[in-house]
């Protein structure tokens, strides 16, 4: 759990950078976000980083549903009285709840924008005065047509490649919605509180949590907490308030 | 003071136990909780019923005989104190208070409040001690120079009382405070450091077979231990872990 999750903490991190540039506005900072998203998609390097996070996901999860399990059949005889407030945080009782709500955001988020992106439909490029048609690769294309497979066809009916998608302007409208922003809020406060507990909670499992550097590792665990999902949250409030 | 008790009883370790109400009347606040018991006890043998079972011994605090999960805590509200040393003071007049047993799997229930610990026991036996021959000629212990801090944390550990508060806090019901206190204590002072691999594989080894939980750090252990044993520990055994279990062999 300690590996997997701090591997995530990491991929969290590249993830926001990558968010940071949906705070820019006009047709270039659209065609940069799309040109990342190109990057984002093709890039070996990148491909495998995208396995090495899709496993620990999955792995971090199973895990997580396999301890859940032996941890309650260590119990087979609970408690008639509880006071679990006086020794333990709410969140660190509850991974597994938000754990379980951080994966059902992650297939909502996923179904939104990754799998539109690869499967579904989405608008695609043109350059700012419409007049030519991106393909993926930048080039512009002049009297062409997009087919239903997303192919840029010429005029003369040759298939020149794929259309360089919209990506940026799907987040744009999805981020109109209310309760689509607010869903990825709710999602955001999920991952909050799982890395209130997680972040630091990691050290002790892998046994870094000694006397000299445990002030170090509460702030930065409890500093990465709030800070990560705090400009994870702005984002989409951000987008809903502005444009 | 008078109050209203919620006693687990079970006649045996087949039978299935039900929480039953006592009310005890006049109860003095300067006694210790066990001694009210005692008392209710003594109230339930004059009437004929059988009186309830619970561990004990000491009544000093340092035995780590007595359990019981009073209202929700294991050794009931005060933090540092062990049941026996838990004064009725801690109480209102009029309170009710639900006493039950240790729960977990590793920890069967004997009868009423006692439950089988010796699945701490044989931990101790996987690894818990120092090869070393007492026979006679044993070296003086003050003879090896040992750094203060390291001596003094080794001590920290030693305070273990080894009454399973830790197991019964748990959420996961695991033992990981206990065994981590028992592997720091011999793991920092150089005559155990020679065995510390070898240790503590097998007692976490054994610490699963007996069916304890995962920890997953929630920290409840060291708020309701009463020696205050800390995760510290638990830490500095996940490192002597994960540290044989890259370099086998050692």
């Amino acid at each position: 759990m300690a590996f997997t999750g701090l591997f995530l903490c990491l991929f969290l991190v590249g993830h926001l950078a990558g968010n940071f540039q949906l705070f820019l506005d006009g047709y270039e900072a659209k065609l940069q976000f799309n040109q990342y998203a190109v990057f984002m998609t093709t890039n070996p390097i990148v491909k495998i980083l995208s396995y090495a996070v899709y496993i620990s996901i999955l792995f971090h999860a199973i895990d997580g549903v396999l301890l859940t399990i032996q941890n309650r059949r260590a119990r087979p005889q609970r408690y008639a009285m509880t006071k679990p407030s006086a020794n333990t945080m709410w969140s660190s009782r509850n991974m597994g709840l938000l754990g379980t709500m951080i994966l059902a955001f992650l297939i909502f988020h996923m179904q939104d924008f990754w799998y539109d992106y690869k499967f579904g439909e989405m608008p695609h490029m043109t350059t700012e005065d419409g007049s030519a048609v991106l393909l993926k690769s930048g080039e512009e294309v002049l009297d062409a047509t997009v087919n239903v497979n997303y192919q840029v066809v010429s005029k003369t009916g040759e298939v020149l490649g794929p259309v360089m998608k919209d990506l940026h302007e799907e987040v744009m409208v999805a981020f109109q919605e209310w309760w689509i922003v607010l869903l990825y809020v709710v999602g955001i406060i999920a991952i909050f509180f799982h890395l209130w507990h997680g972040v630091q909670s990691a050290f002790t499992s892998l046994g870094l949590k000694t006397p000299k550097v445990e002030a170090a590792i509460k702030m930065a665990g409890y500093g990465f907490a709030i800070l990560i999902p705090l400009a994870f949250a702005i984002i989409p409030i951000y987008v809903y308030l502005i444009f | 003071m008078n109050l209203t008790l919620k006693i687990w009883r079970q006649k045996s370790p087949e039978v299935k136990g039900k929480m039953e109400t006592y009310p005890v009347y006049d109860v003095s606040p300067d006694m210790s909780f066990l001694e009210m018991l005692d008392v209710l006890n003594e109230d339930l043998v004059e009437r004929g019923e059988v009186p309830i079972a619970f561990d004990h011994d000491c009544r000093e605090g340092i035995c780590g005989a007595c359990s019981l999960h009073i209202n929700g805590e294991p050794h009931g509200p005060m933090q540092r104190t062990t049941t026996c040393q838990l004064h009725m003071r801690s109480f209102k007049d009029g309170d009710t208070i639900f006493v039950e047993p240790w729960r977990a799997k590793a920890f069967p229930v004997i009868k009423d409040l006692v439950v089988d610990r010796s699945a701490f026991d044989r931990i101790i036996q996987a690894g818990g001690y120092v090869s070393v021959n007492t026979s006679g000629n044993t070296l003086d212990a003050n003879a090896i120079p040992i750094p203060k801090e390291d001596a003094d944390k080794a001590f920290d550990a030693a305070t273990c009382i080894g009454c399973g508060a830790c197991v019964a806090s748990c959420k996961n019901a695991s033992a990981m405070l206990f065994v981590s206190a028992k592997v720091s204590q011999l793991t920092l002072l150089p005559q155990g450091e020679v065995e510390a691999g070898e240790r503590v594989q097998n007692m976490v080894s054994q610490m699963d077979k007996e069916g304890f939980g995962n920890c997953s750090v929630t920290g409840a252990c060291q708020v309701e231990c009463p020696k205050g044993i800390s995760l510290e520990n638990i830490a500095r055994m996940n490192r002597e872990f994960l540290k044989t279990n890259l370099s086998p062999g050692k």
